[in-house]
């Protein structure tokens, strides 16, 4: 018992310390298509350090939502760790708590947050920032339904790590086209989420364009620290929650001992450096989108996850 | 027989994944703005209906169906493409933007019902008519691709792209025909190939006469009758 609780710490404490690392690789990488040299890849830690060590200034006119924001947004993917599985393929202490809705119930909070304090502190391009983002964010909100409905249709259950097991048990499930177009939609999803390059640009820092920076140019010191990390994390969950549970449910720890949750590490490491490759791939390949034609690029992952749902039903149906 | 009914199962899947792309290849004709991409989608199709003929033929081996894929394959995806890039050079090339009637989210709405009646709708009757295994599957599917084939056709304004529905209308019969009637004599599915192959000619030469005479290609506008030589 007191080990699953120890994995489940470690689960956090690997998010909080590689989420910055594949943010450095990402941007890294990125620059490198670019033909440009970039930051190193430790840039993120450099640059949570440097705020750290930095003091704090704090609008006179916000109120407590402005100075509660950034713990929110920091603690919100912690939560959402230790329900998923990011070392290891059997349930952990906490994985109970609380289901796939449950986890993005929690991610969305951060996000609910971060858009309030964005509006809290009256500067001009806050409140746009954050009305875009909500703009996306109930555009994506049927499409995380959706995608919930499918994968409690196909695999019974949405505790992240029993629907992790479905897709292994016999291999022909793993091929089950719901499958294939629930992560079709829910790769779509993370980009619009995340604020990637289809529907947002995130190295960009033109005042008029920006969905995703904009929430946060209002922190100093601690805060704008608390608001990146916790950022990257949400981006780092996401991922391993597309990988582990998703897209590649192999490669996790699947005995309750120590050298094979800790060789779980790297694996996981190599799995998410290709799937940012892979990212890098899309965001070097695509330009954004006009704001107005995100609604089309929303209306498309909505369709592909309604799709998925369809194929699922009627292939039960069926009875093959 | 452990592993066979596995290998089955998964042919099985993946034949019902070659479905779902198919009706997203299909969205896709309906609802992107280019011409080029269009086409691009068109060809996907193509590709998943040839899969899809493949996978059905492979475990109780039939050549027809194999002839089926091959026959797709080399006149949908490597030939008709290259006949409309070749006759219709500036259309496919230069025009991006295309107009629709309806505008693209709505039009993926509509061709999402479209999808969910064709389900519904073609359920009922292969129950009764006693069908199990791949035409559960592809039936609905290629139904969907009728539909959503001959919603592209309503929604388009411009020449190629209505082309582009109508191939995919009969894409999506095939889709289905590919399950129900698998023994269908090469002889038909050969003079399928060619028939396509004259229509996308005609329509080629049309959309650039067309062209000539009015100098745009959206046929869609064209609703008055004009005398020759009266301005």
């Amino acid at each position: 018992m007191s080990k699953r609780i120890l994995f489940n710490v470690l689960q956090v404490l690997v998010v909080m310390g590689f989420s910055p690392l594949a943010v450095g690789v990402l941007s890294r990488l990125k620059e490198i298509v670019q033909s440009k040299q970039g930051p190193s890849i430790l840039q993120p830690y450099r640059d949570l350090w440097k705020l750290f060590s930095k003091d704090e200034v704090v609008p006179e006119e916000s109120s407590w939502i402005f100075r509660v924001t950034p713990y929110i947004v920091f603690v919100a993917p912690i939560f959402v760790t230790l329900l998923i599985p990011v070392l290891t393929d059997y349930p952990l202490f906490w994985a109970f708590m609380a289901d796939m809705v449950g986890a993005g119930f929690v991610l969305a909070l951060g996000g609910f947050f971060a858009a309030l304090a964005a509006v809290d502190t009256a500067n001009p391009y806050g409140p746009m920032g954050a009305s875009r983002t909500r703009m996306v964010g109930f555009l994506a909100e049927p499409i995380f339904l959706i995608v919930f409905f499918t994968v409690s249709f196909v695999a019974d259950s949405t505790i992240p790590f029993i629907v992790q097991q479905k897709w292994v048990a016999p291999i022909s499930n793993f091929f089950e086209p719901s499958h294939i177009l629930l992560l079709i939609a829910f790769l779509m999803l993370i980009l619009a989420e995340k604020g990637r390059i289809p529907v947002d640009n995130p190295s960009g820092h033109f005042e008029l364009a920006m969905i995703e920076e904009s929430k946060d140019l209002e922190y100093s010191g601690k805060g704008a620290a608390l608001m990146k990390w916790g950022g990257w994390m949400k981006f780092f969950v996401l991922m391993i929650v597309f990988l582990n549970v998703l897209l590649t449910p192999w490669g996790l720890a699947s005995t309750l001992s120590w050298g094979a949750v800790l060789l779980a590490i790297p694996l996981i490491l190599v799995k998410i450096l290709l799937f940012i490759v892979f990212l890098v791939f899309i965001e070097s390949s695509l330009a954004k989108l006009r704001l107005f034609r995100i609604s089309e690029f929303m209306s498309a992952a909505f369709v592909i996850a309604v799709i998925a749902i369809l194929t699922s039903a009627f292939t039960q149906l069926g009875g093959r | 027989m452990q592993n066979f009914q596995n290998m089955a199962t998964i042919m099985a899947n993946l034949n019902a994944l070659a479905g779902g792309l198919f009706i997203i290849a299909a969205l896709g004709i309906v609802a992107t703005r280019q011409v080029r991409a269009c086409l691009k989608f068109f060809i996907l199709q193509s590709i998943f209906l040839a899969a899809s003929a493949f996978l059905l033929g492979a475990s109780p081996f039939s050549i027809h169906l194999m002839a089926v894929g091959a026959i797709n394959l080399v006149t949908k995806v490597m030939f008709l493409p290259w006949l409309l890039r070749r006759l219709l050079k500036e259309e496919v090339y230069t025009r991006r933007e295309i107009t629709q009637v309806v505008s693209i989210p709505t039009s993926l709405i509509i061709a999402l019902v479209l999808t969910i009646a064709a389900y519904f709708f073609s359920l009922p009757w292969l129950k009764a008519a006693g069908m199990v295994g791949a035409p559960r599957i592809n039936v609905p599917v290629g139904l969907a691709g009728l539909l959503l084939g001959a919603y592209t056709l309503a929604n388009r304004r411009e020449a190629l792209p209505q082309l582009l529905g109508l191939l995919a209308m009969e894409n999506g019969a095939f889709f289905a025909g590919i399950a129900i009637a698998p023994d269908l004599p090469i002889i038909v599915e050969l003079a399928l190939a060619f028939d396509l192959l004259i229509l996308a000619f005609v329509v080629g030469v049309l959309t650039r006469a067309v062209h000539e005479r009015v100098g745009t290609t959206a046929v869609g506008t064209l609703a008055r009758l004009r005398e020759e030589g009266q301005k």
